[in-house]
């Protein structure tokens, strides 16, 4: 079952330019995966070495989530569109609190 | 990256406004491979202002020293909101945008750990309340370091 994988601008350039891809999947897992696999070079920005989804990258299917979902397992119908939305964060230096 | 004075000043005041917090927002415009053109600037919420639902969503190594104060984060939920919003318009997410409350406007080793590629970085520096000066950056396709960025006008 197709669904598709909105992939933001800055990870276009690892995606040939595509803004959104296809893939075959029946759970959130499985189409990360598929992407994953078609695409490798996305796999570092996505996961780290333990292969777990990074802390600041999350996933949505449609508007939800998927932490409060099912995570990985979350399944996944013929419309759902997932979105990779790059958590935004940053400050500034920690004021040095020794005196 | 080229931008108006009118939406600089937006952002300058919204840094000042926010004041002794961190503010920040996103930039959205038209790109051309890495030559990118703002055309709106679009204040966020900073999501540290309600710690508990923050800490969820990133959590934070000490939050005994990190704050509102010094550190933000945005809403992904909102973020996802515009990013469409913006897609339906033609126009693309160019970067975002933050304060550093009596800190300079140079990245923080934070900043780094958290940035994306490509994306513009907007670092303006608040001091007492008075917006100073106002830089922009670039990851490294490494991760290494961010490299400075021109902001013309």
């Amino acid at each position: 079952m197709p669904v598709k994988v909105v992939i933001p601008t800055p990870l276009r350039q690892y995606t040939g330019k595509r803004d959104s891809v296809e893939v075959e999947a029946k759970t959130v897992g499985e189409a990360l995966a598929g992407l994953t696999s078609r695409y490798s070079d996305l796999r570092k920005h996505l996961y780290n070495e333990e292969g777990k989804l990074r802390s600041f990258v999350n996933v949505y299917v449609n508007d939800e989530d998927i932490r409060f979902l099912q995570k990985d397992q979350t399944p996944l119908a013929e419309t759902d569109v997932i979105s990779i939305v790059p958590s935004i964060a940053g400050g500034s230096m920690i004021r040095c609190i020794c005196s | 990256m080229q931008i108006n004075a009118e939406l600089l000043e937006s952002i300058r005041s919204h840094g000042a406004r926010e004041y002794p917090n961190e503010c920040c927002g996103m930039l959205l415009g038209h790109a051309d491979g890495a030559a990118k053109q703002v055309s709106e600037v679009v204040p966020l919420r900073n999501l540290r202002h309600d710690p508990a639902r923050a800490q969820e969503l990133l959590p934070l190594d000490d939050p005994g020293r990190e704050s509102e104060k010094n550190r933000f984060l945005i809403d992904p939920q909102e973020q996802l909101r515009v990013e469409k919003d913006a897609r339906a318009r033609g126009l693309d997410v160019l970067g975002y945008y933050h304060s550093h409350p009596d800190h300079p406007a140079l990245p923080s080793n934070y900043d780094r750990e958290h940035a994306w590629p490509w994306y513009s970085y907007v670092i303006l520096s608040v001091e007492q309340g008075e917006a100073r000066e106002l830089t922009s950056w670039v990851l490294s396709e490494d991760r290494a370091r961010f490299d400075p960025e021109p902001v013309k006008l």
